[in-house]
């Protein structure tokens, strides 16, 4: 026993002699012009032909840039490209003869050639390959019949590209800035082999910034990069990314630490802190919108319109934000197109302002009466809610369900599944009601009013109008703005009167921000959120203060 | 001996053996699949996805595949961690897990034997109510509350004292490791404790106490040489199990903390259906499993010389 116990102290003291603390980066550094931040998890694959996840983008919206960017303000602006024309059939770009890769190599049009081409290449398997189907041949290459140099993109120069394009796309500007358009320069990319992007040393950037550590699953550094056209520009020498968690409490936590310089999804009891803590609130809307969606296929109670009437009557999106999810910053929802989309002076929302349904218990008994008659039933069988496994859709569907239950006598049985089981069924067509949501892939309506045609993937309750393929169809064929805003209005009408979804929520949430910090940007396609022109405000005191001996 | 662990091995491996061939046939019997996204992708592109991953092929040819592999010691590249090899997860996570596994068990021992010695001592008196009372705590409050609580102490602390005492979250040096092991430790701990109290109460009505008492020897020296060394037993018995436990169910703790450890690869390969992952650290984890109590059976012998365990078998 002594002979443990000496073992135990042997240890002990081998323990107490390691150092206690290290140099542990500041939220804000003043001195060395840096900041820290978290992220939620680790990035998935910085390979931007392949990258999916929130994070991979976070970060490479930091270190690579595409034809086209946002500035400070979120509006569209040249990146690599210094001119560009878009025709409806084609798009060309001039690019800038002083980018360059952070090995001071030049950017050229051919970079962004072979970029292209290996996201359409079905030995990458990308994901997002399906937005080389723009361009001509993109949809063979995918599968397989056609090689992939034979995409419908030109580097006609160094510094000339053309991209032809199989329809007229309005947006086209804005999709480029997308991660799966940034370069890739083969040279580098094939002397990585499969090990490409897979570590800091495995990697070129031609962005602001670029990654100079990378411990997976830990911690990362992002340094400016010398050798960025607009260096000038970046004010921040680094952004420190010492934390990888997911819990939005310790994410607090470690904001109120003064170790990481923003933290985001404040709870109550969050908020409340750093309200007595004096910290600015600030809310943030991410452009997704969430709904029940209903199983339209043949045969399923919920394909009878009158049902779906019924209980579209009888649903408080407003109650269901405000007191059942309860967390600030959402917004209830009348429409799928949240609010951050443009109509043609005003948002959307405003232009085509959404019916919001009257509550009446006394019509939607009617509507079921109605729907029992056509379904030839005495009772509505109980119907199934798909949902995921998280307290927030537990929350919402027990709502759901005690509601159906109340108004209507609706029995509502829950199926609640882990995200990809949720997914498999949801895919499969087993279940009556999902809850389901949709964030935007580019700043268009259409990336929302295209959800429920007959051909969409992700059209998975099946909804199927002849009418609303056709409104989407003549959308898609012309670049008249306010041509395209009038049916975006009538699609949402169309989905309001048939009730293809009962839209629940618009998602936001409260941050805090440290107040030595500015110029940070939300954005919300891509990485949110962007560091790339923000700037420390207590440095320009530190250089503003005549030199007295003082050191600072 | 040699032969005895020679044994013990063998079975290790088919014990291995079956934990893979359960996981997998677990793995694939899910709804879903870790190639299923948010966003739908178009026939064309999971056809692609599939060969890219080898699912196009019928799942006993996965299964046959994966069995050749594992044998060679590769368990495949991650689905999700899409450029990572799983080996590499499991070496660069799984030292992380392993050193606040061992603080953990150390605070977890230490604290298991000295509480529990305690309880025994002062049986049915005011300090074993209030040891046995916290013990009860430990166990019945989920690791999230006190890793939540533990870090909520430290900022406050950290405020009041103007100063960073111990930093909140993040992982690199013993600072960063003593609140965690601690929080991680404590269930260890209360079970220790009971584990031990109960061991110690045994002991103290065997006939050779009371004949060292009858001899007239000193309390302390009864205490330490014959009651404590003779109720250890038991515990060393579950020390092995437990590392495993312990460096496993990190999950929660290496959340809150940031802490780069395996748990988190654990618990996230089974949410997002990443089969690489999955069996990886199932395997891993299984082996390390089979392995602490290969080691606790031998150490049992140098503990107590009675057991020879040569003889335990056949």
């Amino acid at each position: 026993m002594m002979a443990i116990c000496r073992q135990f102290m042997l240890v002990y003291c081998l323990l107490l002699a390691l150092p206690l603390t290290a140099a542990v980066p500041l939220a804000v550094d003043p001195i060395n012009n840096e900041i820290a931040i978290v992220v939620t998890e680790e990035p998935q694959w910085l390979n931007t032909i392949k990258a999916t996840d929130q994070i991979s983008f976070i970060v490479i919206d930091h270190i690579a840039e595409g034809l086209m960017t946002k500035d400070a303000n979120n509006k569209l602006i040249g990146g690599v490209a210094q001119r560009w024309e878009l025709t409806d059939d084609k798009a060309t770009f001039w690019l800038r003869e002083d980018a360059r890769w952070s090995d001071g190599k030049a950017v050229t049009a051919h970079d962004f050639v072979f970029a292209w081409q290996q996201v359409a290449n079905p030995a990458n398997a990308a994901e997002y390959a399906f937005l080389m189907r723009l361009f001509p041949n993109g949809e063979d290459i995918i599968a397989g019949k056609m090689p992939p140099e034979s995409l419908g993109i030109e580097a006609l120069d160094d510094h000339t590209l053309v991209a032809h394009l199989t329809s007229p796309t309005a947006y086209f500007l804005e999709l480029v800035t997308f991660i799966s358009f940034r370069p890739v320069r083969e040279d580098f990319f094939r002397a990585q082999g499969e090990r490409y992007a897979a570590d800091a040393d495995k990697m070129i950037s031609n962005g602001p910034f670029m990654l100079t550590e990378w411990v997976h699953g830990a911690s990362m550094r992002m340094e400016k990069n010398p050798h960025y056209w607009n260096a000038k520009a970046i004010k921040l020498d680094a952004i420190n990314v010492p934390y990888v968690t997911g819990d939005p409490n310790a994410i607090f936590n470690l904001f109120m630490d003064n170790k990481i310089a923003m933290a985001r999804n404040l709870d109550y009891s969050a908020t409340k802190m750093a309200l007595q803590r004096r910290q600015k609130l600030r809310s943030f809307k991410d452009g997704s919108v969430f709904f029940i969606e209903f199983n339209h296929r043949e045969g399923r109670p919920a394909a009878n319109l009158n049902l779906r009437l019924a209980m579209r009557h009888v649903y408080d999106a407003a109650e269901l934000t405000y007191k059942v999810i309860g967390l600030p910053g959402n917004s209830p929802a009348y429409s799928i197109y949240p609010g951050f989309l443009q109509g043609e002076n005003d948002s959307l929302l405003s232009e085509y302002p959404p019916n919001v349904p009257e509550l009446d218990t006394k019509l939607a008994l009617q509507y079921l009466e109605q729907a029992k008659r056509e379904l030839g039933v005495e009772e509505i069988p109980p119907l199934t809610l798909l949902l995921s496994d998280t307290p927030n859709s537990i929350k919402q569907a027990e709502y759901f369900q005690n509601v159906m239950a109340r108004t209507l006598g609706l029995e509502i049985k829950l199926d609640r599944q882990i995200f990809k089981q949720r997914l498999a069924k949801m895919t499969a067509g087993d279940f009556d009601l999902v809850s389901a949501g949709w964030g935007p892939d580019y700043l268009d309506a259409m990336t929302f009013a295209d959800l429920f045609t007959s051909w969409n993937l992700n059209n998975r309750g099946r909804y199927k109008s002849d009418r609303y393929d056709a409104l989407i169809l003549k959308a898609q064929s012309t670049t008249d703005q306010s041509f395209r805003n009038r049916i975006f209005g009538q699609i949402q009408q169309l989905i309001y009167d048939e009730v293809v979804v009962l839209p629940q929520y618009e998602r936001g949430y409260i941050y805090v921000l440290h107040s030595d910090i500015a110029g940070v940007r939300r954005s919300i396609i891509g990485g949110d959120e962007n560091y790339t022109y923000a700037w420390i405000t207590s440095r320009e005191e530190l250089q503003n203060k005549p030199t007295d001996g003082v050191s600072p | 001996m040699l032969v005895y662990i020679c044994k013990r091995l063998l079975s290790g491996i088919i014990t291995i053996w079956f934990i893979a061939t359960a996981t997998f046939i677990g793995m694939h019997m899910v709804p879903g699949d870790p190639l299923l996204n948010d966003k739908a992708v178009t026939p064309e592109i999971r056809a692609n996805l599939e060969r890219a991953y080898g699912l196009d092929k019928p799942v006993p040819v996965q299964y046959l595949i994966y069995l050749r592999n594992m044998a060679k010691g590769d368990f495949g590249i991650s689905f999700t961690q899409q450029n990572r090899r799983v080996n590499d997860i499991i070496a660069e996570h799984f030292p992380v897990s392993a050193t606040l596994g061992v603080l953990a068990l150390f605070f977890a021992a230490a604290g298991g034997i000295t509480w529990g010695a305690l309880t025994a001592l002062y049986r049915d008196q005011w300090p074993d109510f209030v040891i046995m009372f916290l013990v009860i705590v430990c166990v019945s409050v989920p690791s999230f509350v006190f890793a939540a609580l533990g870090q909520l102490a430290i900022l406050r602390t950290n405020e009041l004292l103007g100063i960073s005492l111990l930093p909140v979250a993040g992982w690199g040096t013993l600072g960063h490791m003593i609140v965690p092991a601690l929080v991680l430790g404590l269930g260890t701990m209360a079970y220790l404790t009971r584990l031990m109290r109960s061991s110690m109460l045994e002991v103290a009505d065997t006939d050779y106490i009371r004949t060292a008492k009858a001899k007239g020897l000193a309390p302390s020296r009864i205490f330490f040489r014959h009651q404590l060394r003779n109720a250890i037993l038991p515990v060393v018995t579950v020390l092995g199990p437990s590392i495993a436990a312990i460096t496993t169910g990190g999950f929660v703790v290496e959340l809150v903390f940031a802490i780069p450890g395996l748990g988190r690869y654990f618990v996230q390969a089974v949410q997002q259906l990443d089969y690489t992952v999955i069996m990886g650290t199932t395997v891993f984890y299984g082996a390390f499993l089979v392995l602490m109590v290969i080691a606790v059976d031998i150490v049992y012998g140098f503990i107590d010389p009675r057991i020879q365990v040569t003889k335990s078998v056949g």
